[in-house]
């Protein structure tokens, strides 16, 4: 593995990656012989119109999917040929994910929701007070931790999200349009929570269309046809 | 466990589809169990039965019908000649003729009706249990079955006038005998022969009781019977209670087959909607299932997330089709046999708990393809399902 960039041990680090999805019409090349890193502590804004691979390459660092070729890194660990089952502890335990339609639990109250990857990662219900500061620190009271996410607002229930994807404490933050359900005023809500959270130290990847937002971040990689331009 | 709740919350969510669901597994469980009861019932009871008459082989005048008819109810009679041939066919076993009948009886000012039998002083003993009271020792004394003597409230030293007849004196009460296939006497009373003979004016007896030792000898018995008496033409019937018993088991076995059939059909119709419910669970939670994924559930995490729903479901529904199948054992039990005391028994039970253990596999089998379905969705097709 790579040292470069003084020392630091990149969180994210792409080489060479393409990604080709099959499809019955030919194949579609997603990315195309993509190369960058990101260092631990940035805030990386990745922008580019629709269908220029955004998507794919947020999948391929949220652990969802494997490249077709060339390597990546994901927290120190090539994600090239893993199986299911080890990339998805990759996800539980070093990725957060925020999405644009907050994509809570229905069925579970705020509490749970946060709850959730917890236990997942101690497999045990007993999950102490960090849901409980967790929710504390992205603004939310404690009268609301026993309602279910139908009854909070836009912003309140990105906030669980947040929340949520902080509970393991992963190295990486990935937002998907994380303003792109909310009013401006909301949504820049978020993104000062967001500021605060990089402020502290975490790692944000952040796709956006929208420049306001992508303002927030301290790096933007702009992707065009699968390629960073 | 949080997969445990989840599944438990989404069935509280669409509870009429699961309750419905569920119906099918309960009546499932319930008439399978419910027979598997029964017939144990059955079998323990017939089994005391076996026992106690077991070694007894009727011999009745033949008929000319099924010859399961009621003895005495004929012309046709077994003479002293046939009771003499009957009695060397079977020596050293007893053979005990039974004279029977029915008439009007009055006790003080009650007027009722009851059967009747006279049989020897000596052979009563051998064929009867004596409750309260003692055996008969004269020949006007007679004894009285325990439901007759409680319905028409008769004690030891009560007169009952017997139709036209004359009084006997009861001297004892019998223990209950319940379902018997040589003599009924829990209904009636009974006299010694010479009493019977006189007031009846009989001459030839209505059936033979024969009492055998050895279990084993019970087919050879019967056979020396059958050659002293039926060589020429059939003249009696010989049955031998076990064979009897036979007969009402066979019945009972094609109607409990019947009725487990039923409940079998009930069953796999039970699971394909349990396996309905599941796949459009699973269909309307897509995107939860992505988002469990991204979150880190493993494939092993969302198929028990709904393995858990069908376990639920078959564990509601085996135990309440579990409980209504002791209820239906009871009472169909109580119809039947006319006693409940089997249905409470270890291999009574047993019954129940196969046919609970049977929903609850029904449920999972037909979970496990959802489920499976569920767990191998494309995480990231799942997330972007609207």
């Amino acid at each position: 593995m790579s040292q470069d960039l003084a020392g630091t041990k990149p969180v994210i680090q792409f080489k060479d990656v393409t990604k080709v999805y099959s499809l019955p019409a030919g194949d579609v090349i997603a990315l195309n012989h993509v190369t960058f890193s990101v260092e631990p502590g940035e805030f990386v804004a990745i922008m580019g119109p629709s269908g220029s691979g955004k998507s794919t390459l947020l999948n391929l660092i949220g652990c969802l999917d494997v490249p077709t070729s060339g390597d990546l890194w994901i927290s120190g660990t090539r994600i090239g040929d893993m199986s299911d089952y080890d990339l998805t502890l990759l996800r539980r335990d070093s990725i957060g994910f925020v999405f644009q339609q907050f994509n809570l639990i229905p069925l579970f109250t705020v509490l749970e929701n946060v709850q959730l990857p917890l236990t997942l990662k101690t497999q045990s219900s007993v999950a102490g007070d960090r849901p409980k500061d967790v929710l504390m620190s992205v603004g939310l009271e404690p009268a609301l931790y026993t309602h279910t996410p139908s009854e909070l607002s836009g912003g309140q229930q990105q906030r669980v999200a947040i929340a949520r994807a902080l509970v393991n404490d992963p190295e990486i933050l990935l937002c998907d349009e994380p303003t792109g359900n909310l009013d401006r005023k909301t949504g820049t809500g978020i993104m000062e929570l967001l500021a605060g959270m990089n402020r502290n130290g975490k790692t944000i990847i952040m796709v956006t269309h929208d420049p306001k937002t992508a303002e927030y971040a301290k790096r933007i990689i702009i992707i065009e046809d699968g390629r960073i331009q | 466990m949080i997969l445990f709740e989840f599944a438990k919350r989404n069935i509280r969510l669409h509870w009429l589809r699961s309750f419905l669901a569920v119906l099918g597994i309960v009546i499932g469980v319930a008439s399978i169990a419910a027979m598997g009861i029964l017939g144990n019932s059955m079998v323990l009871s017939i089994g005391e039965s076996l026992s106690s008459v077991g070694d007894t082989i009727v011999v009745s005048p033949h008929t000319g019908g099924s010859g399961m008819g009621p003895p005495g109810k004929t012309n046709e009679k077994i003479t002293d000649r046939m009771v003499e041939q009957i009695k060397r066919a079977v020596t050293p076993n007893l053979a005990i003729p039974v004279y029977s009948g029915g008439d009007r009886m009055k006790i003080g000012s009650k007027e009722t009706a009851g059967v009747i039998y006279g049989i020897k002083i000596d052979d009563i003993p051998t064929l009867l249990e004596v409750d309260e009271g003692s055996y008969s020792r004269g020949e006007t004394a007679a004894m009285v079955g325990r439901k007759f003597a409680d319905e028409n409230d008769i004690k030891v030293g009560s007169r009952i006038s017997v139709g036209t007849k004359g009084i006997v004196r009861v001297s004892g009460i019998l223990k209950e005998r319940g379902m018997g296939f040589d003599i009924n006497p829990d209904y009636g009373i009974v006299v010694t022969d010479n009493w019977y003979a006189q007031a009846y004016n009989a001459t030839d007896y209505d059936m033979v009781v024969v009492k055998v030792r050895d279990l084993a000898q019970i087919d050879s018995v019967k056979e020396s019977i059958e050659k002293a008496l039926n060589k020429r033409e059939q003249v009696v019937n010989v049955l031998e209670t076990k064979k009897i018993l036979e007969t009402i088991m066979t019945a009972f076995s094609s109607i409990s087959t019947f009725v487990m059939a039923i409940g079998g059909i009930s069953l796999i119709v039970a699971g394909v909607s349990i396996f309905n419910i599941m796949m459009m669970s699973v269909t309307e939670r897509i995107r939860e299932i992505g988002i469990m994924r991204s979150l880190g559930a493993q494939r092993l995490e969302v198929m028990k997330m709904f393995l858990y729903e069908a376990l639920i479901l078959g564990l509601v529904g085996s135990t309440i089709g579990g409980v209504f199948s002791l209820l239906g054992g009871y009472l169909v039990s109580s119809l039947i046999l006319k006693t409940t005391k089997y249905v409470f028994v270890p291999s009574s039970l047993l019954p129940v708990v196969y046919g609970m253990a049977f929903g609850i596999a029904v449920c999972l089998v037909c979970g496990i393809y959802p489920a499976w379905k569920a767990a191998n969705l494309n995480p990231i097709e799942a997330l972007r399902h609207e």
